[in-house]
């Protein structure tokens, strides 16, 4: 085939090319800061959870000649580590205590066994009375815990810069130090069932906001604009109301000695010591949360039946179907597109909520992002956090491909 | 519209050179970071004004987010820059930050002024220094509030609130195990000097929690030292845990009809700690010398019905500033009250926290 050139000589192909790549170019740079923000504000803050989840380099760093030394003794000979591996540790821990480290490796290691935070913090008061040699049998003089096998297991399972520990912790699982792994005892499980019961909530809650904001986003759309938009403020007001506003109107609505109970007992439906139980349990969250997120199902609904003509439905009608039928074959379908953006974003939305199930949830009503804030601010365990994290993160990751799958994102209309 | 411009622009200008007037370019700002509300109102009295007044090159900011405190200090010092200059914790993060390292170590003897009599610092505070980072301030208590006009007879022991029976009705006690375990250890029969080697043990955990069982359908579980009085206060509970300073406000300022159940109150611990990398470190020293003095230390009593962490300080505690009540029978550590305690075992908690914590989750969650 011949070649087509331009009126310069040049072929067009690479003529062509120059002039994109000057397009694609100048397009790449208006679109740099917005680029840039989101590698500053949400890529690096992840990869910097992804790596706080599997980060121990806390160890090696404040016993560096132990963890080294330790790689050669067997965890399970059941025997002691040798007399070269305590030397190196009390060197490690004199160092550390002069300065002021020791407590820091205690508590990182107290995650994984119970004790060793006093453990460290007693032994580095008394260190300095070990001068010299036998290092084994004065270091277990200190503590005895230095004679024992656990001890020791644990500082080698935990002598190495990663590790897969958060990850297990998160997942109610374990690694013991000899080895073996363990799914832990149903009474002590606590996280998996966390995970569980919000992804079920959240999907009651979409649900739930459906039902009430389908018939809502419907009669917004079909009604004349004048009275439509006056209706659709009473959608948006509370929307732009405060979260925490919301939440505790709904604790004066519906506690034990709140209206709702009170106008029941007052009508003589109840008993006095009949009073229900709708919050600080499920039941609280579900009814709060519905009532918070309704505004994103019902504002999505709504802008797609706003483009649905009406005149659709009347043909249908005409052509001799039932008013039913006509609204179920031809009027739902069309609202797919709303339907499926309105319950991924409440989904999502509701996967990682925090302060309503906080302070409506009480035992059975709280998710795993309450679990999360307490591992940060109270049991400062930010390791656990941010293993929580990413798993919630691949959560809603898998949810996002799954909704690919099956109804397709680029069908996602939000308005 | 047009003339509105430079007049408004004027008015700036005009504001900005009051500011600037204002604040002497001097000035020695501390950011002292508390937990707000009544005792936060409490420090500013008795010792950030008067601090003030002779100081008047020092300006005393107050920042109220003690109660996340630990993890902000943390977050501060991984970013390397901390802006707080004084932090107010309870014993046991006080503990913790020191263990951390991002607190200062205070030798007590040399920085602080020595009792009226003469009796070093160390002394004076005794066994209330739990952590050399740690400056005690007050002693709190958790305890039991309850309404007088809802039960039956008054509620003497700490295991009435494990008594359905004489007493029906929900109560309401804080989401840890700290206090719980303990209480229901000792109303299972557990001497109290044992509790914490009962606790040790797997056997021990599954007793407390047997205990706490038999009540945990009727338990509203609270997080904020606010939800207690709240519920109290609307009948949600008849019996609840709380820091003593707060069923003091209910009953003595707003007149409730609650009545306090000292026995096995459980003491704490509340004080300051230096965050490392202050940059009024000096500064800081001298304001935290003032505020932990004996007569300081008594003045702040007179606020709020917290006791004073001197001994020294206890003589000195008067009637309250406004209601003009004794303050000495509302004080956790007054005879009368303090006939059963408990004093938190802090390194056992430190040890055994995460552990029992994610327990105690677990069994919530059941």
């Amino acid at each position: 085939m011949e070649q087509l050139l331009t009126a310069d000589g040049i072929p067009l192909k690479v003529s062509l090319k120059k002039a994109y790549r000057r397009e694609k170019l100048s397009a790449f740079l208006l679109v740099a800061p917005l680029l840039l923000f989101i590698v500053v504000t949400f890529l690096i803050p992840i990869v910097d959870m992804l790596m706080l989840s599997v980060d121990n380099s806390i160890v090696p760093e404040i016993l560096p000649r132990t963890t080294k030394n330790i790689q050669t003794w067997d965890p399970h000979s059941g025997e002691l580590p040798g007399e070269e591996i305590f030397e190196a540790f009390v060197k490690d821990l004199k160092e550390a205590k002069k300065n002021r480290t020791h407590t820091r490796v205690g508590q990182r290691l107290n995650y994984e066994s119970s004790g060793l935070s006093s453990l460290f913090r007693s032994s580095g008061r008394k260190i300095k009375r070990i001068r010299r040699a036998p290092f084994k049998a004065a270091l277990i003089k200190i503590d005895k815990r230095w004679g024992e096998l656990k001890t020791w297991q644990i500082l080698h399972q935990f002598s190495t810069s990663y590790t897969p520990a958060y990850y297990f912790a998160a997942t109610d699982t374990k690694l013991k130090s000899s080895g073996e792994f363990i799914i832990l005892p149903d009474e002590e499980r606590i996280y998996s069932k966390l995970f569980l019961r919000t992804m079920l909530m959240s999907a009651l809650i979409t649900g739930l906001t459906l039902l009430i904001g389908f018939p809502v986003a419907y009669l917004l759309a079909i009604l004349p604009t004048k009275i439509g938009n006056l209706l659709i403020i009473l959608v948006l007001l509370p929307f732009w109301t405060s979260l925490l506003v919301r939440t505790c109107s709904w604790i004066a609505l519906l506690q034990q000695h709140g209206v709702i109970n009170d106008t029941l007992v007052s009508l003589g439906l109840l008993g006095e010591d009949e009073r229900i139980a709708m919050i600080h349990n499920a039941t609280g969250t579900v009814i709060a949360m519905t009532h918070i997120l309704l505004p994103f199902m019902i504002l999505p609904l709504y802008s797609v039946m706003k483009t649905i003509p009406k005149s659709f439905v009347r043909a249908a009608v005409s052509l001799g179907a039932h008013p039913w039928e006509a609204f179920w074959k031809v009027y739902f379908p069309n609202t797919v597109a709303g339907i499926g953006a309105g319950s991924i974003l409440v989904f999502i939305l509701s996967i990682g909520y925090y302060i309503t199930p906080e302070l409506v949830g009480g035992n059975t009503g709280t998710f795993i992002s309450n679990r999360i804030a307490y591992s940060i601010s109270i049991s400062l365990n930010w390791g656990l956090a941010a293993a929580l994290g990413v798993i919630l993160l691949g959560i809603v990751i898998a949810f996002y491909i799954l909704y690919d799958r099956i109804v397709g994102i680029d069908k996602m209309r939000l308005g | 519209m047009n003339s509105f411009i430079p007049k408004s622009i004027a008015a700036l200008t005009g504001f900005a050179m009051i500011l600037g007037l204002a604040l002497p370019v001097s000035a020695v700002e501390l950011v002292v970071v508390s937990w707000g509300g009544a005792y936060t109102a409490s420090q500013q009295k008795a010792y950030h004004d008067p601090y003030m007044k002779m100081n008047p090159g020092v300006k005393i900011i107050n920042d109220d987010s003690a109660g996340d405190g630990v993890a902000k200090l943390r977050a501060m010092d991984q970013a390397g820059n901390v802006t707080w200059d004084l932090l107010d914790a309870v014993a046991a993060d006080a503990m913790r930050l020191c263990d951390e390292g991002l607190v200062e170590v205070i030798s007590h003897d040399l920085l602080l002024p020595p009792a009226p009599d003469g009796t070093p610092a160390s002394e004076d505070f005794g066994d209330l220094i739990v952590s050399e980072c740690f400056i005690p301030q007050i002693v709190y208590s958790t305890t039991f509030g309850y309404r007088k006009d809802l039960v039956s007879k008054p509620m003497t022991s700490v295991c009435d609130v494990f008594d359905l029976k004489t007493f029906p009705g929900k109560r309401s006690l804080q989401k840890r195990p700290i206090d719980n375990m303990e209480w229901a250890l000792m109303c299972d029969g557990v001497d109290p000097s044992n509790v914490y080697d009962v606790l040790s043990t797997d056997a021990g955990i599954k007793q407390a929690f047997a205990k706490l069982d038999t009540i945990k359908d009727q338990v509203i579980w609270w997080t904020a030292g606010a939800q207690t009085p709240q519920l109290l206060a609307d009948g949600e509970v008849v019996v609840g845990s709380t820091y003593n300073g707060r069923l003091f406000s209910m009953i003595a300022e707003d007149n409730q009809p609650v009545a306090m159940l000292w026995d096995w109150q459980v003491f704490d611990l509340d004080g300051w700690v230096i965050p490392k990398g202050s940059k009024n470190k000096h500064e800081v020293l001298k304001f935290v010398q003032f505020a932990t003095d004996t007569q300081r230390l008594a003045d702040q009593a007179k606020y709020i019905s917290y006791g004073p962490a001197r001994n020294s300080s206890a003589p000195l505690v008067g009637k309250h500033a406004t209601l003009g009540i004794d303050m000495a029978p509302h004080m956790p550590t007054d005879p009368n009250n303090s006939k059963n305690t408990l004093l938190q075992n802090y390194n056992w908690w430190a040890d055994n926290r995460d552990d029992l914590d994610t327990k105690f989750n677990a069994w919530l969650a059941q």
